[in-house]
């Protein structure tokens, strides 16, 4: 059987989401896995991973616990230690920029933002996307490694029952950089790749103080983060973190609602194997409505309002 | 100082792309090309610092000889010089190959500083400036969206699911380049008449084999046919009906 080490993230004393679907991923492809954090709470959150996938559990320590350089190094020597037979993360931003340091270290190939992870023989077989998702490939490794990170919100968790044995790795390497701050954000606010519903805005909006009308809609829904089109990235409406397209996120929730947003080839890369699209526009030649499950034509700041409504009243029913 | 700007030729953004027919990889003949959208911030960046340093800003890049032109645009840009790592088949280099192959090149520039792009645009690995500062032993920090950088170390911000994390970092270093961190120059009619006088090596890339083997590469599956619901508000019943009862996400 495969072994793989998986990067688990956490917040709060609990495995993020992602993580939990990196683990899923592995277990579905018939791995077998060790689940290695790092940082504060990192022990509390190791005991919580029973049936998420994780037989195992080593929890990295030692002072240069927000030292990517080091906990990179760390997790390449866990790999070694346990005899692991590559590395697995989930696309966030810490999980691609260590999984790419351990996969040098290891001296492996890393396939990045994978939408499939099966078995094949005594091999793994991966499925991503070139281009944004103008382009899907499928790829083998001849690594001695296998490394590669998961895309948020497209593998189902496990949800199973078991133990998981929990050991520690000390963390030795000399680091090369310190993280002297962090400006958390707050908790409620989910980042568009990994919220199950994306509210997008577009030039539709017409003006920046209208994106309130998407935050609300956002809030309706309960889980759902904003997105936004490049033009109003570009025009200062919104900042470029809710930028959804190839020059900025690609997501792929369960529910993707694109409000004023044309559809121009680069966003549709970036949003197009969402589960449901929902695309309500003036203009019904709009491209966006052939990618789009459901289109309303018509004025967003007429039709948002109302769509919040119904969305509320809907969730008050249960 | 010495400072270099890892640069690559992609296809544009709104390039079409087209397939083989046996999907062992993309039509490339008549694909259109620019430097990377990342990369176009990490060499604007590069040229900053030096302006804010002093020293020398190197575009480096594995590529074609025929990327001369995209290269040309880098010089006009402010680059001092440029080095190709000519391989016509750079577009297929895996993240490791291509991380080894600009290691190999960096130490031999002598350089303290290389900017990145956070993510090639045409395969979106985000993974060859890590990857490239592991094989260094050099500090990296990635997905830059402000810093500041003296000569033996610097400061950087960068934005993660968490939030904004400040990250200090010592020199030699490689930086990933985000979206927010400066704004692109043009290449205005003097830089572009100067660049023509600028060097622009081409020098056979190291030796690194390829590891990731491509079994079919395909366009995306066709969405299932969609429809319009109707129109303004009195549509939104019919949505409200199908995004419970059909699609069940509500």
């Amino acid at each position: 059987m495969t072994t793989l080490v998986v990067f688990v993230e956490h917040s709060g004393g609990n495995a993020r989401r992602g993580s939990l679907e990196a683990l899923g991923a592995a277990h579905a492809a018939g791995c077998d896995c060790i689940a290695v954090l790092a940082g504060a709470d990192a022990a509390q959150a190791a005991q919580t991973l029973g049936g998420s996938g994780a037989t195992k559990a080593v929890v990295l320590t030692g002072p240069a616990e927000h030292s990517a350089d080091a906990v990179a190094s760390a997790m390449a020597e866990v790999v070694g230690a346990q005899g692991a037979d590559g590395f697995l993360a989930a696309s966030t931003h810490h999980g691609q920029d260590l999984a790419a340091r351990v996969a040098a270290h290891l001296d492996s190939v890393l396939f990045s933002d994978c939408t499939g992870l099966t078995s094949e023989g005594d091999s793994l077989s991966v499925q991503r996307s070139w281009l944004a998702g103008k382009a899907i490939a499928q790829l083998t490794s001849t690594a001695p490694a296998f490394c590669c990170t998961t895309r948020l919100n497209v593998f189902e968790v496990c949800e199973g029952e078991g133990s998981v044995e929990v050991s520690e790795h000390a963390i030795s390497a000399e680091p090369k950089t310190r993280v002297v701050s962090i400006e958390a954000k707050g908790d409620s606010k989910l980042d568009v790749k990994e919220a199950p519903v994306v509210v997008s805005g577009g030039r539709g909006m017409k003006e920046a103080e209208h994106f309130s009308l998407i935050e609300d809609l956002a809030a309706a829904f309960g889980n759902a983060a904003v997105g936004a089109s490049r033009a109003v990235v570009d025009t200062g409406w919104r900042p470029h973190s809710e930028q959804v397209g190839q020059t900025g996120k690609v997501v792929a929730p369960q529910l993707y609602v694109a409000v004023g947003i044309s559809g121009a080839i680069q966003h549709l890369a970036g949003m197009r194997t969402s589960g449901t699209i929902v695309a309500i526009n003036k203009d019904a030649e709009a491209p966006i409505f052939k990618v789009a499950d459901y289109g309303i034509v018509g004025d967003a700041l007429e039709i948002v309002p109302a769509l919040a409504e119904a969305v509320r009243a809907v969730k008050a029913e249960g | 100082m010495n400072i270099i700007a890892c640069v690559k030729r992609v296809p544009t953004t709104d390039a079409e792309v087209r397939f083989k027919a046996d999907a062992s990889g993309l039509e490339t003949d008549s694909l259109p090309y620019m430097i990377s959208f990342y990369d176009e911030i990490a060499l604007e960046q590069a040229v900053l610092t030096k302006e804010a340093l002093g020293g020398e800003v190197t575009a480096l890049s594995l590529g074609p000889a025929s990327g001369s032109k995209e290269i040309r645009e880098c010089l006009a840009k402010g680059a001092d010089k440029a080095v190709i790592l000519t391989d016509d088949e750079w577009m297929s280099s895996d993240c490791r190959a291509t991380a080894k192959r600009l290691a190999a090149a960096i130490g031999e520039l002598d350089a303290q500083l290389v900017f990145m792009g956070r993510v090639a645009t045409d395969r979106d690995n985000a993974a060859v400036g890590p990857m490239c500062a592991t094989y260094l032993g050099w500090a990296c920090v990635s997905g830059v969206i402000e810093m500041e950088c003296g000569e033996d170390k610097g400061t950087a911000k960068v934005e993660t699911e968490n939030g904004i994390e400040t990250v200090e970092f010592s020199l030699p270093a490689v930086i990933t380049c985000n979206k927010g961190l400066n704004t692109p120059r043009y290449a205005g009619l003097k830089g572009i008449m100067a660049a023509k006088k600028k060097p622009l090596e081409e020098q056979a890339p190291a030796e690194a084999d390829g590891q990731a083997v491509l079994s079919t590469v395909i366009a995306p599956p066709a969405r299932p046919e969609g429809r319009i619901v109707g129109t303004g508000a009195e549509a939104i019943p019919a949505l409200i009906d199908a995004l419970r009862n059909e699609a069940q996400v509500l």
